[in-house]
């Protein structure tokens, strides 16, 4: 089994995330490029631990999912509040923190 | 505890002074305190009791220094019972501080020496405190100034009571704050408040030299107590022992107006006349006389110091009785006169032990007609709307007879005529002096005459001559409070000297064990000096006679010879000092504030003006888009991926 194919998946998830993260506005959706580049991530490590026949990476890919679940959480209960008080998911509106 | 008695139990052993055991007090003398205590409490009530003691004020005052008087008086026959050479007794007190190596015992020592001071002190000083009453009258101040005196008396009883260096400093600054006080005590009155902080301040300098003497005791003897600095000042190196003798010069200089530092006395004449006349008379300026004669263990042993101390006392009494010569102010007349008999108590105790005796002698009748003079001053000015310009008296002897025959007294004994004060206690102080040094002695006779000439002149210009006076009402007598203070001291004004010197052994040998005696041989026959000394009194007489007693006095001032000039300028003392150390002390301050302002302000303001600028450029990073933050990161991340594949593909 060449690996060749899963890395070019990952590469191609992980492009599309970063570029879901850097152009579009909306908070959620950034949120969930960055949720996508992470599962192309985990994709490269499984992908590497099959090639090497050990669970290194595998388990690299469990710390991940389990700091993405976290993150999830409260990524989204911050966004979640941001929108109720101002009425707006732009990230370009929530530039206020600064001199 | 047991450092404590141990250390009195050295005292009473070790100490001797000049050959004088000294014991610790008991009886009578363990009551010595009480002498500092009394005027003290008096200034307390005083000064802390507010308005509600303005009625009884003075007579608090009062009766504090007399009260301190009698206890002195009463000391005074105790000692009397003593042995002649039994007579000095230690009062441990309480244990200061015991710091390190350092220990300080507040403890008193009264002997010959300081009695003689405290009986002066406490009695000239009541004299003035009745004389007050009557002079301050009207002023509604009174109360403090009564507190103020109190607070005089004390600190100067302090001063010649301590038995160590570091307590008599603190009855020292007692001394000069008392004298800013009392010098300002018209603080209304700007010249009265600028002369009360030139006080203070030249002051200062003379306390540096206290400080640095207190300082070099500590670093050579280990101790500033009196004990053990004179038992091992023979263990020092002559080097030490005259920087000591300068330093306590420099001290004396200060509070004693000698020169250089004699440029506060003449302004202090700011304050209320009978300040003058316990500033000049019986506390402060009498001072710096006193520690060189209670140092005289270190000046023995320091010849180089010594000497100083003549120079100083025959540059100073030849430089305030010439200013005395050309004042029109009655008050700063007599204070140049101070100037100079103080001169002439430095200089004999800068002769050593053939002179300390007769410095304090000139000193206690110097009190005495220099305090009636003062007194009659006042009583002058008091009848005289508060007018000092002596060229608006003239004819006052009809006026004011008790104060123009008092004031008489007081004349013929400065001037040093036989049989008045004067002549005793000046005279030898110019045999002393003729003994020593020729030139010297010159100088002393020269001085005398000079002090006949602006005294004549004082006496013609107030109470002889045309009535000057434009007053609707005539000047009149003071009242009784005031004169009798006046006729006590114009009695020891005439026999005060002889007293002093017959009256059993005499002050010399009552202040031998303390003091030491030397006798040397003098140049001349002792008549022939003494008929020198009355001749030149007798012409400086005839020459205030022929300038101001034949001719009718000018009420405007004449142009004077340059001479005269200079005298009416203090000898140029205030435009030395300004243009020496104030002009240049003011450049010094103003470029040192250049160079903070500039220089070390200018690194530190530059360096955060710097650093926030460079900030502010680095704000602008900071845009808030978390897009272009992100974007950051990818390129960041990008430029990493790139360097390790540079780094690994070779």
């Amino acid at each position: 089994m060449s690996p060749t194919p899963f890395l070019v998946l990952s590469a191609i998830l992980f492009t599309i995330g970063g570029a879901g993260v850097l152009l579009r506005r909306n908070a959620l959706v950034a949120f969930m490029s960055v949720e996508l580049m992470l599962n192309a991530a985990n994709l490269a490590f499984v992908t590497f631990a099959r090639m090497h026949g050990n669970l290194h990476g595998q388990i690299v890919a469990f710390f991940v999912m389990v700091v993405a679940a976290a993150e999830v959480v409260v990524g989204l209960a911050i966004i979640v509040t941001i929108f109720r008080t101002r009425r707006s998911a732009s990230v370009d509106d929530a530039s206020l923190l600064k001199l | 505890m047991s450092t404590y008695s141990a250390l009195t139990a050295a005292v009473t052993t070790q100490a001797e002074e000049h050959g004088q055991a000294v014991a610790e007090a008991t009886g009578v003398f363990s009551w010595t305190w009480l002498l500092i205590a009394i005027p003290l409490l008096g200034a307390a009530i005083l000064l802390l009791g507010g308005r509600r003691t303005n009625s009884v004020g003075h007579l608090i005052g009062t009766a504090a220094s007399s009260l301190s008087f009698v206890v002195g008086v009463v000391l005074f026959f105790a000692m009397l019972g003593e042995g002649a050479t039994e007579r000095a007794f230690t009062v441990p007190l309480w244990e200061w501080f015991n710091a390190g190596g350092y220990e300080v015992q507040v403890s008193l020592l009264l002997d010959q020496l300081s009695m003689a001071f405290v009986l002066l002190i406490t009695g000239v000083g009541s004299l003035i405190h009745v004389y007050s009453i009557g002079y301050m009258e009207h002023d509604e101040n009174r109360r403090r100034f009564f507190g103020y005196l109190n607070l005089f008396v004390a600190a100067m009883l302090l001063l010649v009571l301590a038995a160590d260096y570091l307590i008599l400093f603190i009855g020292w600054e007692g001394v000069g704050l008392a004298s800013y006080l009392l010098i300002g005590f018209w603080q209304h009155k700007p010249s009265a408040a600028v002369a009360a902080k030139k006080a203070f301040i030249v002051n200062r300098v003379g306390d540096m030299g206290m400080i640095l003497a207190i300082s070099s005791m500590l670093a050579v003897f280990g101790s500033s107590a009196f004990d053990v600095v004179f038992a091992s000042a023979d263990g020092a190196s002559t080097g030490w022992l005259t920087a000591i003798g300068l330093f306590l010069l420099l001290g004396a200089c200060g509070k004693s107006a000698q020169f250089p530092l004699q440029s506060w006395l003449l302004d202090a004449m700011e304050g209320p006349t009978p300040v003058s006349a316990l500033i000049h008379a019986a506390t402060m300026v009498t001072a710096g006389v006193y520690l060189i004669v209670r140092s005289a263990a270190i000046y023995d042993l320091a010849p180089d110091a010594r000497t100083a101390v003549v120079i100083v006392g025959t540059i100073t009494l030849l430089m305030g009785a010439i200013i005395g010569c050309a004042k029109d102010d009655i008050k700063k007349a007599l204070a140049g006169s101070t100037m100079s008999q103080i001169g002439y108590m430095m200089l004999a105790a800068g002769l050593g032990p053939a002179g300390y005796a007769f410095a304090i002698f000139h000193l206690i009748t110097h009190g005495f007609f220099k305090a009636n003079m003062f007194l009659g001053a006042g009583s002058v000015m008091h009848g005289m709307n508060d007018e000092v310009d002596m060229r608006k008296y003239g004819g006052l002897r009809v006026a004011m007879p008790v104060t123009f025959a008092t004031f008489a007294m007081g004349y013929l004994a400065i001037i040093g005529i036989p049989p008045f004060a004067g002549y005793f206690s000046k005279d030898r102080i110019i045999e002393a002096a003729l003994a020593e040094n020729w030139v010297i002695g010159a100088c002393a006779i020269l001085g005398a005459g000079i002090t006949a000439f602006y005294m004549t002149r004082v006496m013609l210009m107030t109470f002889f001559g045309s009535r000057r006076w434009k007053q609707s009402q005539p000047p009149h007598e003071s009242p009784p409070v005031m004169t009798i203070p006046l006729i006590v001291l114009a009695v020891l004004s005439v026999v005060g000297g002889a007293g002093l010197l017959y009256v059993s052994a005499g002050i010399v040998e009552w202040l031998a064990p303390v003091t030491g005696e030397e006798h040397h041989d003098l140049p001349i026959p002792l008549a022939a000096i003494i008929a020198i000394t009355l001749a030149t009194v007798l012409a400086g007489i005839a020459i205030a006679w022929g300038m101001y007693g034949r001719k009718p006095i000018r009420e405007d001032v004449p142009a004077g010879n340059p001479l005269t000039v200079a005298a009416r300028r203090d000898l140029y003392g205030d435009a030395f000092n300004e243009a020496v150390l104030m002009r240049p002390g003011q450049y010094l301050t103003r470029s040192l504030v250049y160079v903070e302002n500039r220089g070390v302000d200018g690194a530190v303001v530059g360096t955060a003006t710097a650093i926030g600028g460079l900030s502010s450029r680095l704000r602008r990073w900071q845009t808030g888009f978390v897009r272009s933050y992100a974007l950051t990161m990818l390129a960041g991340a990008g430029f990493v991926v790139v360097a390790m594949l540079l780094v690994r593909l070779p």
